[in-house]
Formats: C-alpha cells, structure tokens, sequence
C-alpha cells in the first residue's frame, strides 16, 4: 500500500533526499538536454556575425543599467507584434548572446528589432533626457553615459571569457580588441578598416555620439541598439513572404 | 551570542572570519581598476568585523553543558531580526522603484538610483534578505522541535546565517554598483554564487545532522518542504549560475549559457525559485506555525503526501511557460503549459488542507490577528497558484506576458502569501523564542494585518487593470486593419496604475515598519515569569521528568 511505503520513506533522511532528487531532476533533464542535441531547436545562419568589441561593451552597460527588466528582445510569433516590431525572432539571432537578454516585461518597447529603426542623434537626445524625443516617457535619463569614457583596455580578457563559453572570436579579434573597440567610434584613425575586415564589411563605423574625440559610454551603447536585429538576414529570409531587411536609419 | 559557542568553536570562527577577511583583500587588490575592488574591501571589513566581535569573548568562560538540555535558539533569533531588517530596507526600495515608474526624473542624475539598478535591489532584497532570513529561522526552529533534537553544534547555524547575510550585502550593494549577471533572481556575480553554494551546503549538511538527531521516528511534514526547499534550491543555483570570469579582478563574468538554451534553464531556474524558495519554504511554515496557532492538527496527512511530491515533481516542468511564442521549440512550451495546469491539483491540495485545519478553530481566526494572517495566507496562495496556472496556458499568456498582469501575480504571492505567511510565523514565534506572554501591542498586530490586506489588494487590482488594458491595447486593430495603438499610448494609460500600486505598496511597508517595531518592543520588554512547559529536546525532557 502506498501510504505504508510513504511511512517507511519518512524514516529515513536520506532515502528522503534521493527521493527529492529523483524527483524533482526529470523535469529539467527532459526539457533542457534535448535543447542541446536537436539540431533544430536552432536554426542555421550562415552570415550570422559577432559583436564586436564596441558592441560587446555596449552589450555589457545594456546588462548593468537592467535595460532589460523594461526591454524584451524577444518578438513573438503574434500579428501584432510582428507588425509593430518586425519578423518574429529567431533562436539563431541569440545564438552569441551570454546571457540572452529575452527579457520578461515591456513597460517600455520590445527592442529585438531596433537597430536603424531611428538615428544616432535621435538615441543619443533620447538616452540624454527621453522626455526631449518622448514627451509621456518613463525611462530615466542616462546623461552620464556621454560624460563617462569606455573601458578599453580589458576587452581581449572579456571576449576570450565569451571564447572560452563558446562564442568563436578568432585570435586576432581577441588580440585587437581594444584598438577595434577605438576604431569603430573614430572613423578618422588608420586602423579603422582593420574593424571591417575582422567582423564583417556591414560593421557600422562612425561617430555614435557626435563626439569624435572621446569613445564614451554613449558611443558603445549606441553602437549596440544600432546592431540589435541586424546580425543576420535570417529573421526576414526565413518566412513565407521573403523580404530584404529595411535599409538602416543612420 | 559568542558566549554560547565552545572555545573550540570560537577559534574554528577566528579563522574563519580571517580567512574571509583575507579572501576580501586578495580580491580588493586583483580589481583594482574595477568594481570588484569596492566589494573586495566590503568582504574584508565584514571578515574583520566577525573577527572583532570573536576576539571580544575568545577567552570567555565555556558554556555550560546544560545547554545542551535546551533548544539552540540564539541563530533563530538573530535570524528574525535580519529578515524583519531586510522586509523594512527592500519593501522601501519597492516602493521607491514603483515611484521611479511614475516619477522618473526622481534618479538625481546619478547612475546607481535608475530603475534598471534598484529594482534587483528590491527584488533580492525581498526574496533573499526578508524570505531567504525569515526561512532559515524557521528551518532551524521547526527542524529542533519536531526531532524533538539540539542542533549538533552551535558554530555552523551561526556560519549559515552570518554567510547567507553577506551573500545578501553583496548581491544588493553589487546591484546598486552595477554589478549583475541580468539574469532575474540570480543576478548576483560568480563570486557571491561561489560563497553562497558554500554557505548552502553547510545548511544542508546542518539539517541533516539534526535530522539524523532526531528522537521522533518519522520526519515531520514541514522538515519535507524545507530539505526539499534547501536542495532543489542548491542545485537550481549551481546550474543556472555557471560562468566564466572575465579575470579575478573582474566582477563580470559570462554565463556558459547562451540564447535559447540560456533561456531555458533561466526560466527553469526562475519558476522553480519561486516554487522551491518561495513556495516549498513558506510551505514548511505553514506546515507548522499554522496547526500550532490553531491548535488543531494537520486536517490531511494523505493530502499532504500529495501536494508534497506533486509540487517537487511538477513544477520543474513549468518553467517553459515563461517563453510562450518565443524561439523556445513549440514542444517545450507544450510541456510546460501542461504541467503548469497540472499543478493546480497538489497546490489546492496544500491550500485546502491549511484551511480545512482550521475548521473548528474559526473563532481563534476571528478573534487572532496572527492566526489571520496565516488563514489569509493560504487563500492568496490559492488564489495566486490558480493564477499561475491559467496565466501559463498559452492563448491567456499572449494577452498578459510582458505586461503587468505578470507583476501584479507575482505580488499576489509575494505579498499575499509569502510575506503574510512570514509575518503570521514571526508574531508566534517572537513571543515563544523571547519567553514572552503576548506581543508588545496585539492592537498593532491588527493594524499591520489590515493594511498590509488592503495594500496587497490596492496592488493587484491596480496591476490586474493596468496589465489587461495594456495588452489589449498592444492588439487592438481599427477597422482598417491597422494597429490602434502606438506603444506611448498604452504608457500613457498607465501611469494612474502606477500611482495607485505605489500607493499600496506603501500601505503594505507602513505594516511591515509597524511590525518590525512591535516585534522590537515585544523583545525588549520583561520576559514572562512562567517558564513555557515541554519546550526541551527529549532527552533533556525525560530527565526533568525523572527529576
């Protein structure tokens, strides 16, 4: 009978343990394994391309003002959102993302899809004081980033931890990193095809900020919102009504 | 407190604290250039502070061995005081975000006070400070006096308890510095996860030992719910927080985890916190202070068999239901909304077995404030897990994810049954651990159950309204076949929702202040001249008996 077995099982701690293992293990194990052996859970794009180390550190202040507990980068497979944000998005477009920033809450817009949707200038006005673009804006105001430099001079040790967890940075990305970093935002120095050349002839590399003399925290974010959806062509491709993706807003 | 541990223990202390001391200068001075650095010298001073208050009382006499006929209550005690501290400090940043949402100029120009930054605070600041204290005081409470058996030592509770707390300092002042992995309840970086898979297992190796002590043949019911809770949080937290450092003297690290597969086990991680920290714990509690209160015995103990293995088993399925219509393979969702249904079954069978123990005992709710808020607690812990399932059911989910109807659920169990169960806990065990007759003021006690009611409500109204319009609006077409609504529209209908939870939110930390201060009368006020009966290991008992 099996309330005399459940008697005996709560005479032992440990018997009691294992039990609480075993049973609370098969849920993960049946959802999360497969993820990782089921060769479509993620989808194949080949011109899927890297952040770069501009992005990266863009990435990385996106991360630590919580953008995301207001952000989605995550449209669902809904008409409406599909036609206010763009293609539903893809398990590839994430495939590099250490952590994926999905997101949970949209007090403000989804921003899977933002990159070239609006200009340097209009991010830059609307991370300065959003209520200057968006009068009825909630989102606090980030006027400090333009005052702050960027870090530069640690990402090689960032993106070989992002090697090391499997994104493939090759060794010269991981060694030029921080010059890509500079490059990127200063268009007028000599290496700047050196950028290009490394992570792809669709690398956007200009002035984010409208400073060129300083690479800030500015530059990096906004170099980041500009790439957000652009990292491959998958998303518009891989649907029944094929279109090419929207010229970008500079 | 020191005076308790014998000598031996008070030097194993010592080194600990140095040692923790040292691990925060060796960290201090990797970082220099980064973040770490600040946290490095906050671990050294904490280290040195534990070191301090050691040395004091190193060399005082050794305690009695009649100590060992009592309870171990000490650790208990300084528990409650640091989650009743943590409800007054992370109750008041929720309300500061929730004003942020309405009034976002209210940052001062300074990085540290925008939403994205406090809200972690507020969040952790609950579930691991005020939930994360007040449950490994009732733990070791419980743990005690249904083994009828002392805990083994006096250090290890002490090292729990101290370690989890810095592990709290340190996920909260990391937030605030902009120290985080993003991941939602587990944003703390991979040093304080290192530190609390250390303090962890301490506390699990400390309940089994007490378990192994116990005098009682069968385990109790709510010692079920916290081993449960204590190792399936365990292996949640190993899991989910897997990283690679970017250096030692880096607080960034990178989560092995990516995209797809990261928002899985994310969310696997995220529901099963709320089902084992927030559900599997109070559960323990409800299990206990509950019957005790009542004076009535557990109306089921075949219902609690079933709710028991159907929360430990079903929930880890439910995650996925955190990412309906995303990337996540259809098949996954399908699983998740599934089980999430299913689990209404054991979670009504917990809540109809508290309330059916209180038949009989309906005069005692009435006329009981504590009693009251326990009963309350077990209808929001209804109401809220029928919420959670019919949320999880996938056509529900595309009107409410992303919205606050998400929010407003969560604080009908964050608030409604979580907090309420704690607060109904903490005022049966303050007078009993104190040896005290009564609280200070019983008058208080209601006032804290009435508004912390109507503020729970204020809220979830509040969020029921503001989350349903706004995800109709996000989907509403005009009859051209355009989307009606730009998303500032659905913003600007907000904004009286987001005063009115505001608003409740107050309501409900203006309870919990006036809370912490009768709980902080009661404690300081005369002890009672009768001493309690049968309070005692059993060992201890039988020999007062053979006298």
């Amino acid at each position: 009978m099996a309330e005399l077995f459940h008697r005996k099982l709560e005479r032992s701690a440990i018997g009691f343990v294992l039990a609480i293992v075993a049973a609370a293990s098969v849920g993960g194990l049946v959802e999360i394994a497969p993820l990782f052996t089921i060769d479509e859970t993620v989808e194949k794009a080949p011109d899927m391309r890297l952040y770069t180390p501009l992005e990266l550190a863009g990435r990385n202040i996106y991360v630590r003002e919580g953008c995301y507990a207001c952000h989605s980068q995550m449209i669902r497979t809904l008409q409406d959102e599909v036609e206010r944000y763009g293609p539903y998005s893809l398990a590839v477009e994430s495939k590099y993302d250490h952590p994926m920033l999905w997101g949970s809450k949209r007090t403000g817009p989804d921003l899977a899809r933002i990159g070239g949707k609006y200009s340097d200038f209009w991010h830059v006005a609307h991370l300065t004081n959003p209520r200057d673009v968006v009068p009825d804006s909630n989102m606090p105001a980030y006027s400090w980033l333009a005052r702050t430099a960027l870090r530069v001079d640690d990402l090689p040790l960032h993106l070989k931890a992002l090697r090391a967890a499997g994104v493939p940075y090759t060794d010269a990305m991981i060694e030029n990193a921080s010059v890509d970093a500079y490059d990127q935002a200063t268009p007028e120095s000599s290496t700047s095809s050196g950028v290009a050349d490394r992570y792809g002839k669709e690398t956007q590399v200009r002035v984010f900020d409208d400073v060129a003399t300083e690479v800030t925290e500015m530059d990096a974010l906004v170099a980041y919102l500009q790439v957000l959806g652009r990292l491959t062509d998958a998303p518009y491709k891989n649907t029944a009504a094929p279109q090419k993706p929207p010229e970008p807003v500079r | 407190m020191i005076l308790t541990l014998t000598e031996a223990e008070r030097q194993i202390a010592l080194g600990i604290s140095v040692a923790v001391a040292l691990g925060g200068l060796v960290l201090a001075a990797a970082g220099t250039q980064d973040t770490m650095e600040v946290h490095g010298w906050l671990i050294l001073v904490f280290g040195a502070i534990c070191a301090i208050v050691v040395i004091r009382d190193l060399w005082g006499p050794e305690p009695p061995r009649s100590r060992l006929e009592s309870y171990y209550d000490e650790p208990i005690k300084a528990g409650i005081i640091a989650s009743m501290a943590w409800a007054v400090v992370a109750m008041f940043v929720g309300v500061w975000v929730a004003a942020l949402l309405a009034f976002p100029d209210l940052t001062f120009d300074g990085a540290w006070a925008s939403f994205g930054r406090l809200r972690p605070v507020h969040t952790s600041g609950v579930i691991f400070g005020f939930g994360g204290n007040a449950l490994i005081a009732t733990s070791l409470h419980v743990v005690q006096r249904t083994s009828r058996a002392r805990l083994p030592d006096q250090l290890s509770p002490w090292f729990v308890l101290v370690g989890y707390n810095l592990f709290c300092i340190l996920a909260a002042s990391g937030y605030l510095l902009g120290v985080t992995q993003s991941k939602e309840y587990a944003e703390a970086e991979w040093y304080a996860d290192i530190w609390l898979v250390i303090v962890w297992v301490t506390y699990f190796v400390l309940y089994i030992r007490t378990l192994a002590r116990r005098k009682e043949p069968h385990i109790y019911v709510a010692n079920w719910y916290f081993m449960a809770f204590i190792l399936v949080v365990a292996i949640l937290h190993i899991i989910n927080n897997l990283a690679v450092p970017v250096s030692l003297g880096h607080a960034k690290s990178y989560t092995i985890w990516s995209g797809v597969q990261d928002a899985m086990v994310q969310w696997w991680y995220g529901h099963n916190a709320v089902a084992f920290f927030l559900t599997a714990g109070f559960l323990g509690m409800l299990y206990y202070y509950l019957p005790i209160r009542a004076q009535r015995p557990i109306f089921s103990y075949r219902l609690s068999i079933l709710s028991f293995w159907g929360i430990t088993f079903f929930y880890m399925w439910a995650g996925s239901h955190h990412l309906h219509y995303t990337a996540l393979p259809h098949w996954v969702q399908t699983l998740g909304m599934t089980f999430s249904v299913m689990l209404l079954v054991p979670s009504w069978a917990s809540a109809g077995n508290a309330l059916l123990t209180l038949n009989g005992a309906w005069h005692r709710v009435r006329d009981d404030a504590t009693l009251r808020f326990m009963m309350v607690a077990a209808v929001f812990y209804g109401i809220s897990t029928f919420e959670g399932s019919f949320l999880a059911i996938r056509p529900v989910n595309s009107l409410s994810h992303y919205t606050d109807w998400t929010v407003g659920h969560v604080h009908a169990g964050a608030l409604g049954w979580v907090a309420l169960i704690t607060f109904g806990s903490f005022y049966t065990l303050v007078p009993s651990l104190w040896k005290r007759d009564t609280m200070y003021s019983p008058a208080l006690v209601e006032w804290h159950f009435w508004l912390s009611l109507a503020g729970t409500l204020i809220y979830i109204f509040a969020m029921w309204n503001s989350g349903i319009i706004q995800g109709l609006m996000w989907r509403t077409y005009t009859e051209e076949g355009t989307l009606a609504y730009s998303f500032i529209d659905s913003l600007r209908a907000m904004y009286p929702y987001y005063i009115a939870r505001t608003l409740g939110g107050l309501f409900f930390l203006i309870g919990a202040v006036i809370g912490a201060y009768n709980m902080w009368r009661t404690i300081r006020s005369a002890p009672s001249s009768a001493p309690v009966e049968g309070d005692v290991p059993l060992s201890a008992a039988t020999a007062v008996a053979r006298g």
